[in-house]
């Protein structure tokens, strides 16, 4: 259980140029990041904290198969994203970079800014007031990866593990 | 329970009997495609990360498009890691600056119906039209199937687009797909299974079904797949891809779909996409008039023999607008060397055309050519994001090669019955 996070409220259609801006993308990891989201919300980089939640509608990471979308986010220390719904691509990219990733129906009353508590196993998510909101918890085997932190240490781990016996 | 055919592909891939939508699955690969970009150069270090060599050398195919022709010290630096990369690891099918992937990987008779099959680039959908499970991944992911062999995948749901009547002349795939997008919006695949059906489909030949394929990726769909007939494996067979029998590959009449959407080919105009979005389509009339400054016959999208033949038949006998220059660059050595044969690249060059290499080019926003500052295009490609040609400034707008060819020799965009009809 996430003791409290900060919600960040976005809309629908979020896309991977506002989440790794094109021109941004032979910079580090670094200065992309700082850039992250600037075209929706410009505050975005500088004031989010490890642990902040990201809430969305529909659609979100819609546009190309470009992982540093994911990677721009983790960089910030985002701990989820929460979204109505999710372009397939960057499902496929916050899973394989680690990032835990939730679908929910009803993020339209989450407000902008609240404090809240998630927990990953469940997909139980605790607003204020609100009180209980319901994500769809990730497939176990999709989580396995997210927990490992990613396809690649996941892999590292299998290997080891498929060397020792 | 009667199944769609990505079923039936994604049963056989994942060793089941049956799968269902929604279910995930652990699939085997039978192929992995990659090309100069996001293939070796990004794969390599997480291989060697992983300590772990690809997991089947015979099942890898390697195409250089991207940073093609390598003329600086960086794209000269990416294809030596990619020759050094196959030969170390193998890798026999490896085609070098001889065209765009998802055109060469057909051409040199890779794909089959019935085939589950990965690609490190979004327009892997293209593969679809040999009914094909085809999809793009990113570079992490394809690390991860170079060194396993398999890949997750979400069981999709299926939507299938219909399309009923009959083509007219000078319209084409390019301007079914360009409509379907704009009725449907890029998220209208929801990264499900798109299928294309009804007899408008099966009157396509292959290269214009690999178009619609194609451009699945603009429709948001994972996939777009046609169901494989005699057009497929007679197009295979001569290149060398024996199909044999190929009839369980298609979706049972009775398979549940998420959605059904019917257009009617006979009513379909040609198409024009205004900047920045391919769901910005709309009927030619609507933006004929729009002077441009390049047209740009190019893309896996576009300049597929089948396109070059289109263009060509616009074009002949006569020139370009002086003020517009047309860049031709044909999407792979085997179709400009048939094109060739068949005299369209002399009519091109006739016709005042500049002849770029068999490679991504300008749509990868690569190479000398990339547009200006304020320069206006009409292209062939599929897509016309911001700045994705060249300069933040300059837009494109998008079609299908005859109307590209009618709107160089107008120097606006034109609507391609219109030039035909004025000779
Ligand atoms: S031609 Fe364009 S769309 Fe096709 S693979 Fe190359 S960059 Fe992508």
């Amino acid at each position: 259980m996430n003791a409290s996070s900060k919600i960040w409220k976005l809309g629908d259609d979020i896309d991977t140029d506002s989440l790794a801006p094109g021109r941004f993308m032979n910079a580090s990891i670094d200065e992309l990041a700082a850039h992250c989201l600037e075209t929706v919300r410009l505050e975005f980089a500088a004031e989010v904290q490890p642990g902040d939640i990201i809430v969305a509608g529909s659609n979100f990471g819609v546009g190309s198969s470009r992982e540093q979308a994911v990677e721009a986010l983790k960089q910030l220390g985002v701990a989820a994203v929460i979204a109505k719904s999710f372009a397939g691509i960057f499902y496929r990219n916050a899973i394989n970079l680690g990032l835990p990733v939730f679908e929910c129906a009803d993020t339209d009353r989450i407000a902008d800014r609240s404090t809240a508590s998630l927990d990953v196993e469940t997909g139980k998510l605790g607003v204020g007031e609100l009180g209980i909101i319901d994500c769809t918890p990730m497939p176990a085997f999709l989580k396995a990866i997210v927990d490992d932190g990613g396809l690649v240490p996941h892999l590292e781990k299998r290997f080891a593990a498929e060397a020792g016996t | 329970m009667a199944q769609t055919l990505a079923q039936k592909i994604i049963a056989k891939a994942s060793g089941a009997p049956s799968v269902a939508p929604g279910e995930i699955v652990i699939a085997n690969v039978d192929l992995a495609m990659i090309h100069d970009s996001g293939g070796p150069r990004r794969v390599k270090p997480i291989l060697e990360r992983l300590g772990r060599n690809v997991w089947d050398n015979d099942k890898i195919v390697v195409i250089t498009d991207h940073f093609v022709p390598a003329d600086t010290e960086d794209t000269r630096a990416i294809q030596r890691i990619t020759r050094e990369w196959v030969a170390a690891e193998g890798v026999k099918a490896f085609y070098d600056q001889m065209g765009i992937c998802h055109v060469v990987l057909p051409e040199q008779g890779y794909l089959a119906p019935g085939m589950f099959v990965v690609g490190g680039d979004s327009h892997s959908p293209t593969g679809g039209a040999f009914g094909t499970y085809m999809f793009g991944i990113g570079a992490t992911e394809m690390a991860g199937v170079l060194a396993t062999g398999k890949i997750w995948l979400k069981v999709p749901e299926t939507i299938r687009i219909e399309w009923t009547g009959v083509l007219d002349p000078l319209v084409s795939a390019k301007d079914m797909m360009l409509h379907t997008i704009s009725q449907l919006g890029m998220d209208g695949g929801r990264y499900q299974a798109v299928e294309y059906v009804g007899p408008a489909i099966s009157a396509l030949p292959m290269q214009e079904r690999m178009t619609l394929a194609n451009m699945t990726a603009e429709l948001g769909g994972q996939t777009g797949l046609i169901a494989p007939d005699k057009t497929t494996a007679d197009w295979l067979q001569k290149r060398g891809r024996s199909v044999g029998d190929y009839s369980m590959w298609h979706s049972d009449d009775d398979a549940l779909v998420l959605a059904r959407h019917v257009f009617d080919a006979s009513r379909l105009a040609p198409q024009v996409a205004a900047p920045h979005s391919p769901a910005n389509a709309a009927p030619v009339e609507i933006h004929s008039g729009t002077s441009i400054d390049v047209a740009y016959i190019g893309a896996c999208t576009g300049a597929k023999l089948d396109d070059l033949r289109m263009a060509a038949s616009i074009l002949r006998g006569r020139r370009l607008a002086s003020n517009v220059r047309l860049f031709v660059a044909p999407a792979s050595r085997r179709d400009q060397d048939i094109a060739e044969t068949e005299g369209i690249m002399q009519l091109f060059e006739e016709a005042g055309a500049d002849i770029l290499p068999n490679a991504c080019g300008i749509c990868a926003g690569y190479g000398g050519n990339r547009l200006g500052e304020d320069i206006r295009c009409i292209s062939t490609t599929a897509r016309n994001f911001r700045g994705r040609m060249g300069a933040a400034s300059s837009e494109v707008y998008l079609a299908s090669p005859y109307t590209v060819a009618a709107s160089a020799i107008a120097g606006r965009i034109a609507d391609p019955r219109e030039i035909a009809g004025d000779s």
